[in-house]
Protein backbone atom coordinates (compact mmCIF):
# COMPACT_ATOMS: atom_id res chain seq x y z
CA UNK A 1 0.00 0.00 0.00
CA UNK A 2 1.08 3.44 -0.53
CA UNK A 3 2.24 6.13 1.56
CA UNK A 4 -0.89 8.64 1.64
CA UNK A 5 -1.08 11.96 3.01
CA UNK A 6 -3.76 14.58 2.18
CA UNK A 7 -2.75 17.80 0.32
CA UNK A 8 -4.54 20.21 3.18
CA UNK A 9 -2.04 18.20 5.77
CA UNK A 10 0.93 18.79 3.42
CA UNK A 11 -0.50 22.23 3.72
CA UNK A 12 -0.84 23.11 6.86
CA UNK A 13 2.75 21.39 7.41
CA UNK A 14 4.31 23.44 5.13
CA UNK A 15 2.98 27.08 5.98
CA UNK A 16 4.10 26.16 9.48
CA UNK A 17 7.59 25.52 7.82
CA UNK A 18 7.70 28.73 5.74
CA UNK A 19 5.95 30.96 9.09
CA UNK A 20 9.88 31.01 10.79
CA UNK A 21 11.71 31.73 7.32
CA UNK A 22 9.47 34.78 6.14
CA UNK A 23 8.13 37.22 8.53
CA UNK A 24 5.62 38.52 6.54
CA UNK A 25 3.69 35.47 5.42
CA UNK A 26 0.52 35.62 7.53
CA UNK A 27 -2.50 33.77 7.22
CA UNK A 28 -5.96 33.85 7.48
CA UNK A 29 -9.35 31.28 7.47
CA UNK A 30 -13.00 31.43 7.58
CA UNK A 31 -13.69 29.47 10.81
CA UNK A 32 -12.24 26.22 9.63
CA UNK A 33 -8.52 26.21 10.76
CA UNK A 34 -9.10 22.87 12.27
CA UNK A 35 -9.95 21.43 8.59
CA UNK A 36 -7.85 23.77 6.13
CA UNK A 37 -5.49 22.87 8.57
CA UNK A 38 -4.33 26.57 9.18
CA UNK A 39 -4.31 25.86 12.42
CA UNK A 40 -0.82 24.39 12.15
CA UNK A 41 0.11 27.82 11.63
CA UNK A 42 -1.66 29.40 13.86
CA UNK A 43 -0.41 27.52 16.66
CA UNK A 44 3.24 28.43 15.88
CA UNK A 45 2.89 32.34 14.90
CA UNK A 46 -0.80 33.22 16.68
CA UNK A 47 0.36 36.98 16.27
CA UNK A 48 0.47 36.62 12.35
CA UNK A 49 -2.85 34.19 12.29
CA UNK A 50 -6.32 36.12 11.83
CA UNK A 51 -9.27 33.84 12.11
CA UNK A 52 -12.22 36.30 10.01
CA UNK A 53 -14.85 33.89 11.00
CA UNK A 54 -17.62 32.56 9.08
CA UNK A 55 -16.94 35.71 6.35
CA UNK A 56 -15.61 34.39 3.25
CA UNK A 57 -16.16 37.95 1.07
CA UNK A 58 -14.58 40.04 4.07
CA UNK A 59 -11.62 37.18 4.22
CA UNK A 60 -10.86 37.82 0.70
CA UNK A 61 -11.05 41.78 0.90
CA UNK A 62 -9.11 41.51 4.17
CA UNK A 63 -6.03 39.77 2.68
CA UNK A 64 -5.97 42.13 -0.10
CA UNK A 65 -5.23 45.12 2.31
CA UNK A 66 -3.26 42.93 3.84
CA UNK A 67 -1.42 42.32 0.86
CA UNK A 68 -1.54 46.20 -0.34
CA UNK A 69 0.88 46.95 2.72
CA UNK A 70 3.74 44.54 1.75
CA UNK A 71 1.98 41.25 3.81
CA UNK A 72 2.12 37.69 1.92
CA UNK A 73 -1.30 36.79 2.98
CA UNK A 74 -2.57 32.70 2.71
CA UNK A 75 -6.50 32.93 2.85
CA UNK A 76 -8.19 29.70 3.47
CA UNK A 77 -11.28 28.02 3.32
CA UNK A 78 -13.54 25.33 1.96
CA UNK A 79 -12.89 25.75 -2.20
CA UNK A 80 -16.61 26.22 -2.46
CA UNK A 81 -16.78 29.36 -0.36
CA UNK A 82 -13.70 30.62 -1.59
CA UNK A 83 -13.89 30.53 -4.87
CA UNK A 84 -18.10 30.75 -5.18
CA UNK A 85 -18.99 32.79 -2.66
CA UNK A 86 -16.07 35.61 -2.63
CA UNK A 87 -15.72 35.39 -6.74
CA UNK A 88 -15.99 39.12 -6.83
CA UNK A 89 -14.38 39.98 -4.07
CA UNK A 90 -11.24 37.86 -5.97
CA UNK A 91 -12.02 39.31 -9.10
CA UNK A 92 -12.02 43.05 -7.98
CA UNK A 93 -9.71 43.10 -5.11
CA UNK A 94 -7.37 40.61 -5.23
CA UNK A 95 -6.70 39.93 -9.49
CA UNK A 96 -7.24 43.20 -10.93
CA UNK A 97 -5.22 45.06 -8.38
CA UNK A 98 -2.50 41.77 -9.12
CA UNK A 99 -2.50 41.47 -5.11
CA UNK A 100 0.09 39.28 -3.67
CA UNK A 101 -2.86 36.95 -2.60
CA UNK A 102 -2.60 33.53 -1.80
CA UNK A 103 -5.78 31.96 -1.46
CA UNK A 104 -5.27 27.77 -0.41
CA UNK A 105 -8.36 26.17 -0.80
CA UNK A 106 -9.19 22.50 0.68
CA UNK A 107 -11.64 20.27 0.66
CA UNK A 108 -12.22 20.58 -3.41
CA UNK A 109 -13.82 18.28 -5.27
CA UNK A 110 -16.24 15.74 -4.83
CA UNK A 111 -13.71 13.95 -2.16
CA UNK A 112 -15.54 16.11 0.45
CA UNK A 113 -17.56 13.41 0.41
CA UNK A 114 -20.61 13.06 3.14
CA UNK A 115 -21.41 17.08 3.34
CA UNK A 116 -22.88 16.35 -0.34
CA UNK A 117 -23.28 19.02 -3.22
CA UNK A 118 -23.73 22.34 -1.33
CA UNK A 119 -19.79 21.62 0.08
CA UNK A 120 -18.57 20.20 -2.99
CA UNK A 121 -17.31 22.74 -5.41
CA UNK A 122 -16.52 21.63 -9.03
CA UNK A 123 -16.30 24.53 -10.88
CA UNK A 124 -13.37 26.16 -8.84
CA UNK A 125 -10.51 25.76 -11.69
CA UNK A 126 -12.81 26.96 -13.92
CA UNK A 127 -13.89 29.96 -11.96
CA UNK A 128 -10.35 31.13 -11.11
CA UNK A 129 -8.77 29.87 -14.68
CA UNK A 130 -10.92 32.78 -16.00
CA UNK A 131 -9.27 35.58 -13.87
CA UNK A 132 -6.37 37.77 -15.63
CA UNK A 133 -3.33 37.31 -12.95
CA UNK A 134 -4.05 34.55 -11.18
CA UNK A 135 -2.01 31.55 -11.34
CA UNK A 136 -3.67 28.23 -10.91
CA UNK A 137 -2.36 25.32 -9.25
CA UNK A 138 -3.73 21.64 -8.46
CA UNK A 139 -1.28 19.67 -6.50
CA UNK A 140 -1.27 15.97 -7.00
CA UNK A 141 0.15 15.22 -3.65
CA UNK A 142 1.96 16.39 -0.40
CA UNK A 143 5.34 16.94 -1.37
CA UNK A 144 4.15 18.83 -4.67
CA UNK A 145 1.86 20.46 -2.43
CA UNK A 146 4.87 21.64 -0.04
CA UNK A 147 6.36 22.73 -3.59
CA UNK A 148 3.90 25.21 -4.75
CA UNK A 149 3.01 26.88 -1.31
CA UNK A 150 6.96 27.33 -1.01
CA UNK A 151 6.56 28.80 -4.92
CA UNK A 152 3.50 30.63 -4.13
CA UNK A 153 5.16 32.31 -0.84
CA UNK A 154 8.14 33.34 -3.04
CA UNK A 155 6.20 34.50 -6.46
CA UNK A 156 4.65 38.17 -6.59
CA UNK A 157 1.06 37.95 -7.53
CA UNK A 158 -1.82 36.00 -7.09
CA UNK A 159 -2.09 32.32 -6.42
CA UNK A 160 -5.19 30.15 -6.49
CA UNK A 161 -3.78 26.26 -4.81
CA UNK A 162 -6.97 23.72 -5.16
CA UNK A 163 -6.14 21.71 -2.08
CA UNK A 164 -8.03 18.03 -1.03
CA UNK A 165 -9.60 16.58 1.99
CA UNK A 166 -8.54 13.27 1.25
CA UNK A 167 -5.64 11.56 1.26
CA UNK A 168 -4.11 10.41 -1.41
CA UNK A 169 -1.36 8.55 -2.65
CA UNK A 170 2.13 9.75 -2.76
CA UNK A 171 3.81 9.98 -6.14
CA UNK A 172 6.63 12.31 -5.69
CA UNK A 173 10.02 11.82 -3.52
CA UNK A 174 9.28 13.66 -0.55
CA UNK A 175 13.03 14.36 -0.47
CA UNK A 176 13.79 15.29 -3.95
CA UNK A 177 10.82 16.43 -5.52
CA UNK A 178 10.97 20.10 -6.86
CA UNK A 179 8.08 22.14 -7.83
CA UNK A 180 8.72 23.80 -11.05
CA UNK A 181 5.58 26.49 -11.81
CA UNK A 182 4.05 26.16 -15.32
CA UNK A 183 5.73 23.10 -16.39
CA UNK A 184 4.08 20.03 -16.68
CA UNK A 185 5.67 16.64 -15.11
CA UNK A 186 5.61 13.33 -16.96
CA UNK A 187 5.49 10.70 -15.21
CA UNK A 188 5.44 7.61 -17.83
CA UNK A 189 6.33 7.52 -20.90
CA UNK A 190 4.51 6.16 -23.94
CA UNK A 191 3.32 6.34 -27.35
CA UNK A 192 0.05 5.24 -28.00
CA UNK A 193 -2.15 7.89 -25.71
CA UNK A 194 -1.74 10.62 -23.68
CA UNK A 195 -3.15 11.06 -20.26
CA UNK A 196 -2.86 14.46 -18.74
CA UNK A 197 -4.66 15.10 -15.01
CA UNK A 198 -4.34 16.44 -12.40
CA UNK A 199 -4.55 16.63 -8.45
CA UNK A 200 -5.64 13.12 -7.45
CA UNK A 201 -6.48 12.09 -10.77
CA UNK A 202 -3.05 12.04 -11.44
CA UNK A 203 -2.55 9.13 -9.21
CA UNK A 204 -5.37 7.26 -10.73
CA UNK A 205 -4.08 7.87 -14.08
CA UNK A 206 -1.24 6.32 -13.53
CA UNK A 207 -2.78 3.29 -12.13
CA UNK A 208 -5.29 3.42 -15.24
CA UNK A 209 -1.45 3.77 -17.20
CA UNK A 210 -0.33 0.27 -15.54
CA UNK A 211 -3.73 -1.19 -16.73
CA UNK A 212 -3.62 -0.39 -20.07
CA UNK A 213 0.47 -1.60 -20.14
CA UNK A 214 -0.83 -5.21 -19.76
CA UNK A 215 -2.94 -5.28 -22.90
CA UNK A 216 0.05 -3.65 -24.26
CA UNK A 217 -0.90 -0.21 -24.63
CA UNK A 218 1.96 2.50 -23.99
CA UNK A 219 0.07 5.18 -21.96
CA UNK A 220 2.16 8.29 -21.84
CA UNK A 221 0.95 10.02 -18.38
CA UNK A 222 1.77 13.98 -17.63
CA UNK A 223 0.72 15.47 -14.67
CA UNK A 224 -0.58 19.42 -14.80
CA UNK A 225 0.09 20.42 -11.51
CA UNK A 226 -0.33 24.36 -13.20
CA UNK A 227 -3.77 24.78 -14.90
CA UNK A 228 -2.44 28.41 -15.67
CA UNK A 229 -0.36 29.47 -17.05
CA UNK A 230 -0.95 25.85 -18.66
CA UNK A 231 2.16 24.05 -20.44
CA UNK A 232 1.00 24.17 -24.09
CA UNK A 233 4.32 22.95 -25.08
CA UNK A 234 4.66 19.78 -23.32
CA UNK A 235 0.66 18.99 -24.15
CA UNK A 236 0.98 19.35 -27.82
CA UNK A 237 4.49 17.46 -27.67
CA UNK A 238 2.78 14.92 -26.31
CA UNK A 239 -0.41 14.65 -28.71
CA UNK A 240 1.94 15.23 -32.09
CA UNK A 241 3.71 11.58 -30.34
CA UNK A 242 0.41 9.66 -28.81
CA UNK A 243 -2.08 10.59 -31.35
CA UNK A 244 -4.77 11.06 -29.23
CA UNK A 245 -5.29 12.81 -25.50
CA UNK A 246 -7.40 11.56 -22.46
CA UNK A 247 -7.69 14.26 -19.08
CA UNK A 248 -8.70 13.82 -16.15
CA UNK A 249 -9.76 15.64 -13.24
CA UNK A 250 -11.98 15.96 -10.25
CA UNK A 251 -13.98 18.52 -11.22
CA UNK A 252 -16.61 19.51 -14.06
CA UNK A 253 -15.59 18.93 -18.16
CA UNK A 254 -17.09 22.37 -18.63
CA UNK A 255 -14.24 24.76 -17.96
CA UNK A 256 -11.68 22.78 -16.04
CA UNK A 257 -8.47 21.11 -17.07
CA UNK A 258 -10.75 19.17 -20.12
CA UNK A 259 -11.18 22.30 -21.73
CA UNK A 260 -7.77 24.27 -20.94
CA UNK A 261 -5.98 21.41 -22.96
CA UNK A 262 -8.80 21.25 -25.17
CA UNK A 263 -8.09 24.71 -26.14
CA UNK A 264 -4.27 24.04 -26.48
CA UNK A 265 -5.30 21.09 -28.49
CA UNK A 266 -7.87 22.68 -31.06
CA UNK A 267 -5.42 25.79 -31.60
CA UNK A 268 -2.44 23.50 -31.50
CA UNK A 269 -2.80 19.97 -32.67
CA UNK A 270 -6.03 18.98 -33.34
CA UNK A 271 -6.14 14.88 -32.14
CA UNK A 272 -9.16 12.70 -30.24
CA UNK A 273 -9.65 13.86 -26.77
CA UNK A 274 -11.56 12.44 -24.26
CA UNK A 275 -12.65 14.03 -21.14
CA UNK A 276 -13.05 12.16 -17.72
CA UNK A 277 -14.63 14.44 -15.07
CA UNK A 278 -18.03 15.18 -13.84
CA UNK A 279 -20.22 15.43 -16.68
CA UNK A 280 -22.66 18.85 -16.09
CA UNK A 281 -23.65 17.69 -12.67
CA UNK A 282 -23.62 18.74 -9.31
CA UNK A 283 -22.44 15.73 -6.88
CA UNK A 284 -24.36 14.27 -3.95
CA UNK A 285 -23.48 12.86 -0.30
CA UNK A 286 -21.28 9.76 -0.10
CA UNK A 287 -18.12 7.77 0.83
CA UNK A 288 -15.21 9.67 -1.35
CA UNK A 289 -14.14 6.42 -2.93
CA UNK A 290 -17.81 5.14 -3.82
CA UNK A 291 -18.25 8.71 -5.21
CA UNK A 292 -15.27 8.65 -7.59
CA UNK A 293 -16.57 5.50 -8.42
CA UNK A 294 -19.64 6.88 -9.31
CA UNK A 295 -19.12 9.96 -11.32
CA UNK A 296 -16.44 7.89 -12.77
CA UNK A 297 -12.88 9.22 -11.78
CA UNK A 298 -11.92 5.63 -11.74
CA UNK A 299 -8.50 3.82 -12.83
CA UNK A 300 -11.02 1.84 -15.25
CA UNK A 301 -12.86 5.07 -16.65
CA UNK A 302 -9.79 6.75 -17.49
CA UNK A 303 -8.65 3.57 -19.08
CA UNK A 304 -11.87 3.43 -21.13
CA UNK A 305 -11.28 6.70 -22.08
CA UNK A 306 -7.94 6.12 -23.31
CA UNK A 307 -9.13 3.18 -25.70
CA UNK A 308 -12.29 4.96 -27.08
CA UNK A 309 -9.34 8.15 -27.87
CA UNK A 310 -7.50 5.31 -29.35
CA UNK A 311 -10.15 4.28 -31.48
CA UNK A 312 -10.89 7.70 -32.93
CA UNK A 313 -7.07 7.74 -34.32
CA UNK A 314 -7.31 8.30 -38.01
CA UNK B 1 -8.34 75.54 14.78
CA UNK B 2 -6.73 78.91 13.48
CA UNK B 3 -9.38 80.54 10.84
CA UNK B 4 -7.08 81.09 8.56
CA UNK B 5 -6.61 77.23 8.02
CA UNK B 6 -10.46 76.38 8.22
CA UNK B 7 -10.63 79.11 5.40
CA UNK B 8 -7.81 78.09 2.99
CA UNK B 9 -9.37 73.97 3.48
CA UNK B 10 -12.37 75.26 2.38
CA UNK B 11 -11.04 77.23 -0.61
CA UNK B 12 -9.38 74.08 -1.47
CA UNK B 13 -12.68 72.34 -1.22
CA UNK B 14 -13.96 74.96 -3.96
CA UNK B 15 -11.22 73.99 -6.01
CA UNK B 16 -11.35 70.36 -6.00
CA UNK B 17 -15.54 70.68 -6.99
CA UNK B 18 -14.24 72.47 -9.51
CA UNK B 19 -12.13 69.90 -10.62
CA UNK B 20 -14.99 67.35 -10.25
CA UNK B 21 -17.28 69.74 -12.65
CA UNK B 22 -14.71 70.19 -15.15
CA UNK B 23 -13.60 66.75 -15.73
CA UNK B 24 -16.51 64.87 -15.34
CA UNK B 25 -17.83 67.54 -18.25
CA UNK B 26 -14.66 66.59 -20.24
CA UNK B 27 -15.13 62.82 -19.64
CA UNK B 28 -18.95 63.39 -20.48
CA UNK B 29 -19.94 60.54 -17.97
CA UNK B 30 -18.97 60.17 -14.19
CA UNK B 31 -20.49 60.45 -10.89
CA UNK B 32 -20.65 64.29 -9.81
CA UNK B 33 -23.56 64.12 -7.00
CA UNK B 34 -21.51 61.85 -4.97
CA UNK B 35 -18.26 63.56 -5.68
CA UNK B 36 -19.41 66.83 -4.82
CA UNK B 37 -20.79 66.05 -1.37
CA UNK B 38 -17.53 64.10 -0.49
CA UNK B 39 -15.30 67.05 -1.07
CA UNK B 40 -14.86 68.67 2.30
CA UNK B 41 -14.03 65.17 4.01
CA UNK B 42 -11.18 64.59 1.46
CA UNK B 43 -10.01 67.78 1.33
CA UNK B 44 -9.85 67.81 5.26
CA UNK B 45 -8.15 64.21 5.09
CA UNK B 46 -6.17 65.02 1.92
CA UNK B 47 -5.06 68.78 3.05
CA UNK B 48 -4.74 68.98 7.07
CA UNK B 49 -4.66 65.12 8.34
CA UNK B 50 -2.82 62.39 6.19
CA UNK B 51 0.82 61.74 6.28
CA UNK B 52 1.39 61.09 2.67
CA UNK B 53 4.39 62.48 0.00
CA UNK B 54 3.74 62.90 -3.29
CA UNK B 55 7.10 62.63 -3.92
CA UNK B 56 7.24 59.44 -2.77
CA UNK B 57 3.38 57.72 -3.01
CA UNK B 58 4.23 54.49 -1.94
CA UNK B 59 6.19 55.57 0.89
CA UNK B 60 5.91 52.29 3.39
CA UNK B 61 5.32 54.89 6.77
CA UNK B 62 2.15 56.95 4.75
CA UNK B 63 -1.63 57.11 5.85
CA UNK B 64 -3.85 54.85 3.98
CA UNK B 65 -7.48 56.01 2.49
CA UNK B 66 -9.88 53.61 1.13
CA UNK B 67 -12.38 55.29 -1.19
CA UNK B 68 -15.18 52.70 -0.52
CA UNK B 69 -17.80 54.47 -2.92
CA UNK B 70 -15.24 53.91 -6.04
CA UNK B 71 -17.29 55.87 -8.23
CA UNK B 72 -16.91 58.71 -6.38
CA UNK B 73 -13.16 58.88 -7.98
CA UNK B 74 -13.50 61.87 -9.53
CA UNK B 75 -13.18 63.58 -5.78
CA UNK B 76 -10.10 61.34 -5.34
CA UNK B 77 -8.79 62.27 -8.31
CA UNK B 78 -8.99 65.87 -7.70
CA UNK B 79 -7.42 65.84 -3.95
CA UNK B 80 -4.54 63.64 -5.25
CA UNK B 81 -3.84 66.32 -8.41
CA UNK B 82 -4.08 69.43 -6.44
CA UNK B 83 -1.99 67.62 -3.67
CA UNK B 84 0.48 67.16 -6.31
CA UNK B 85 0.39 63.40 -6.68
CA UNK B 86 0.28 64.50 -10.61
CA UNK B 87 -0.42 67.40 -12.68
CA UNK B 88 -4.13 69.01 -12.80
CA UNK B 89 -3.79 68.91 -16.38
CA UNK B 90 -4.18 65.28 -16.43
CA UNK B 91 -7.78 65.39 -14.82
CA UNK B 92 -9.64 66.14 -18.35
CA UNK B 93 -8.00 62.56 -19.42
CA UNK B 94 -10.78 60.70 -16.53
CA UNK B 95 -12.46 57.90 -18.36
CA UNK B 96 -10.68 58.15 -21.71
CA UNK B 97 -9.37 55.27 -23.58
CA UNK B 98 -5.50 54.64 -22.52
CA UNK B 99 -5.48 57.21 -19.65
CA UNK B 100 -4.71 56.12 -16.46
CA UNK B 101 -7.48 57.77 -14.59
CA UNK B 102 -9.41 54.76 -15.08
CA UNK B 103 -13.65 55.33 -14.21
CA UNK B 104 -12.91 54.07 -10.59
CA UNK B 105 -9.64 54.24 -8.50
CA UNK B 106 -7.31 51.84 -9.80
CA UNK B 107 -4.33 51.45 -7.31
CA UNK B 108 -2.33 50.02 -10.23
CA UNK B 109 -2.15 53.14 -12.64
CA UNK B 110 -2.86 56.66 -10.36
CA UNK B 111 -0.60 57.87 -8.10
CA UNK B 112 -1.78 58.07 -4.51
CA UNK B 113 -4.55 55.21 -4.86
CA UNK B 114 -4.10 52.78 -2.24
CA UNK B 115 -6.68 50.68 -3.10
CA UNK B 116 -8.98 49.76 -6.20
CA UNK B 117 -12.21 49.84 -5.66
CA UNK B 118 -15.31 50.35 -7.52
CA UNK B 119 -17.22 47.42 -6.38
CA UNK B 120 -19.17 48.30 -3.52
CA UNK B 121 -18.54 47.09 -0.10
CA UNK B 122 -15.17 45.97 -0.73
CA UNK B 123 -13.37 48.92 0.21
CA UNK B 124 -13.86 48.86 4.10
CA UNK B 125 -12.42 44.81 4.03
CA UNK B 126 -9.08 46.13 2.16
CA UNK B 127 -8.85 48.60 5.02
CA UNK B 128 -9.44 46.58 7.74
CA UNK B 129 -6.90 44.18 5.95
CA UNK B 130 -3.95 47.37 5.68
CA UNK B 131 -4.73 48.43 9.28
CA UNK B 132 -4.41 44.70 10.56
CA UNK B 133 -0.77 44.55 8.37
CA UNK B 134 0.30 47.68 9.59
CA UNK B 135 -0.21 47.54 13.12
CA UNK B 136 1.91 43.72 12.80
CA UNK B 137 4.39 46.20 11.70
CA UNK B 138 4.38 48.22 14.44
CA UNK B 139 3.82 51.76 11.98
CA UNK B 140 2.04 54.59 13.50
CA UNK B 141 0.26 54.90 10.08
CA UNK B 142 -3.23 55.30 10.22
CA UNK B 143 -6.01 53.91 7.73
CA UNK B 144 -9.07 55.73 6.42
CA UNK B 145 -12.27 54.84 4.92
CA UNK B 146 -14.84 56.46 2.78
CA UNK B 147 -18.04 54.79 2.63
CA UNK B 148 -21.23 55.86 0.60
CA UNK B 149 -24.79 55.55 2.51
CA UNK B 150 -25.92 53.28 -0.12
CA UNK B 151 -22.46 51.34 0.29
CA UNK B 152 -23.73 50.43 3.24
CA UNK B 153 -26.27 47.66 1.93
CA UNK B 154 -23.60 45.60 0.74
CA UNK B 155 -23.27 42.64 3.79
CA UNK B 156 -19.46 42.55 3.10
CA UNK B 157 -19.66 46.36 4.59
CA UNK B 158 -21.01 44.73 7.87
CA UNK B 159 -18.51 41.54 8.15
CA UNK B 160 -16.03 43.84 7.65
CA UNK B 161 -17.43 46.51 10.42
CA UNK B 162 -17.41 43.25 12.86
CA UNK B 163 -13.68 42.79 12.21
CA UNK B 164 -12.39 46.38 12.71
CA UNK B 165 -14.38 46.02 16.40
CA UNK B 166 -12.83 42.55 16.98
CA UNK B 167 -9.44 43.06 16.32
CA UNK B 168 -10.09 46.60 18.16
CA UNK B 169 -8.34 48.49 14.99
CA UNK B 170 -8.16 51.78 16.32
CA UNK B 171 -6.07 53.12 13.71
CA UNK B 172 -8.84 52.94 11.50
CA UNK B 173 -11.64 55.16 11.13
CA UNK B 174 -13.81 55.64 8.14
CA UNK B 175 -16.33 58.53 7.10
CA UNK B 176 -19.55 57.60 5.89
CA UNK B 177 -21.05 59.89 3.21
CA UNK B 178 -24.50 60.04 4.15
CA UNK B 179 -26.23 61.57 1.84
CA UNK B 180 -29.31 60.07 1.30
CA UNK B 181 -29.53 59.42 -2.04
CA UNK B 182 -28.68 56.06 -4.10
CA UNK B 183 -29.17 55.36 -7.80
CA UNK B 184 -32.94 54.36 -7.88
CA UNK B 185 -34.27 57.12 -5.36
CA UNK B 186 -33.62 57.72 -1.49
CA UNK B 187 -31.74 55.18 0.73
CA UNK B 188 -34.48 55.54 2.81
CA UNK B 189 -37.18 54.60 0.28
CA UNK B 190 -34.85 51.87 -1.63
CA UNK B 191 -33.34 49.96 1.11
CA UNK B 192 -33.00 51.85 4.34
CA UNK B 193 -29.60 51.82 5.82
CA UNK B 194 -30.57 53.49 8.50
CA UNK B 195 -30.30 54.06 11.45
CA UNK B 196 -26.42 54.38 10.52
CA UNK B 197 -25.34 55.34 13.93
CA UNK B 198 -27.25 53.11 15.86
CA UNK B 199 -25.72 50.21 13.64
CA UNK B 200 -22.05 50.76 14.18
CA UNK B 201 -22.38 51.45 17.84
CA UNK B 202 -23.92 48.27 18.30
CA UNK B 203 -21.16 46.55 16.04
CA UNK B 204 -18.48 48.23 18.52
CA UNK B 205 -17.28 51.18 17.04
CA UNK B 206 -16.84 54.74 18.49
CA UNK B 207 -19.66 56.76 16.42
CA UNK B 208 -19.71 60.32 15.67
CA UNK B 209 -21.94 62.26 14.00
CA UNK B 210 -21.46 65.18 12.37
CA UNK B 211 -22.33 68.10 9.58
CA UNK B 212 -19.99 66.93 6.93
CA UNK B 213 -20.22 70.34 5.02
CA UNK B 214 -18.92 71.96 7.88
CA UNK B 215 -15.13 72.23 8.24
CA UNK B 216 -14.69 72.73 11.77
CA UNK B 217 -16.42 69.61 12.91
CA UNK B 218 -14.83 67.76 10.16
CA UNK B 219 -11.53 68.27 11.83
CA UNK B 220 -12.76 68.05 15.30
CA UNK B 221 -13.95 64.94 14.24
CA UNK B 222 -10.95 63.33 12.84
CA UNK B 223 -9.32 64.80 16.03
CA UNK B 224 -11.69 62.82 18.31
CA UNK B 225 -11.33 59.61 15.96
CA UNK B 226 -7.42 59.93 16.91
CA UNK B 227 -8.02 60.05 20.52
CA UNK B 228 -10.16 56.57 20.26
CA UNK B 229 -8.86 53.83 22.02
CA UNK B 230 -9.47 50.07 21.34
CA UNK B 231 -12.00 50.88 19.07
CA UNK B 232 -12.17 51.90 15.35
CA UNK B 233 -14.22 55.27 14.69
CA UNK B 234 -17.31 55.64 12.20
CA UNK B 235 -17.86 59.28 10.86
CA UNK B 236 -21.28 59.53 10.22
CA UNK B 237 -21.61 62.51 8.25
CA UNK B 238 -24.69 64.12 6.88
CA UNK B 239 -24.18 65.46 3.72
CA UNK B 240 -25.82 67.09 0.46
CA UNK B 241 -25.67 64.96 -2.49
CA UNK B 242 -24.39 68.01 -5.61
CA UNK B 243 -22.96 69.69 -2.81
CA UNK B 244 -21.85 73.60 -4.05
CA UNK B 245 -24.07 72.98 -7.42
CA UNK B 246 -27.33 74.62 -7.04
CA UNK B 247 -29.05 72.70 -9.66
CA UNK B 248 -27.36 69.32 -8.47
CA UNK B 249 -27.97 69.67 -5.11
CA UNK B 250 -29.94 67.06 -2.99
CA UNK B 251 -31.11 65.88 -6.82
CA UNK B 252 -30.88 62.14 -7.22
CA UNK B 253 -30.24 62.50 -11.11
CA UNK B 254 -27.11 64.08 -10.73
CA UNK B 255 -25.75 60.65 -9.31
CA UNK B 256 -24.01 59.90 -12.38
CA UNK B 257 -24.61 62.14 -15.25
CA UNK B 258 -22.39 64.58 -16.24
CA UNK B 259 -23.00 68.63 -16.86
CA UNK B 260 -23.02 69.69 -20.45
CA UNK B 261 -20.81 72.85 -21.43
CA UNK B 262 -23.99 74.91 -20.68
CA UNK B 263 -24.40 73.31 -17.09
CA UNK B 264 -20.83 72.71 -16.64
CA UNK B 265 -20.52 76.52 -16.63
CA UNK B 266 -23.00 77.82 -14.67
CA UNK B 267 -21.83 75.29 -11.82
CA UNK B 268 -18.14 76.49 -12.26
CA UNK B 269 -19.41 80.12 -11.87
CA UNK B 270 -21.33 78.98 -8.35
CA UNK B 271 -18.26 77.37 -7.33
CA UNK B 272 -15.69 80.46 -7.69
Amino acid sequence: MMKKIATRDAYGRALARLGGEKADLVVLDADLAKSTKTIDFAKVYPERFFDMGIAEQNLMGTAAGLAAVGKIPFASTFAMFATGRAFEQIRNSIAYPKLNVKIAATHAGITVGEDGASHQTVEDIALMRVLPNMTVIVPADGPETEGAIRWAAEHEGPVYIRLGRLGVPVINDEESYRFTPGKAVTLRQGRDVSLIATGLMVSIALEAAAALAAEAIEAEVLNIHTIKPIDAESILDSAVRTGCVVTAEEHSVIGGLGSAVAEVLGEGQPVPLERVGLKDTFGESGKPDLLLKKYGLTAEAVADAARRAMARKG
Amino acid sequence: MSEAIIQRLEATARQIRRHIIAMTHAAGSGHPGGSLSAADMVTALFFKEMRIDPQNPRWPDRDRFVLGKGHAAPVLYAALAERGFFPAEELKGLRQTGHFLQGHPDMKKVPGVDMSTGSLGQGLSAAVGMALGLRLDKKDARVWALLGDGELQEGQVWEAAMAAAHYKLDKLAIFIDDNGLQIDGPVKEVMSSYPIVDKFRAFGWNVIEIDGHAMPAILEAIERAKAATGRPTCIVAHTVKGKGVSFMEDQVGWHGTAPNAEEAAIALKELQ
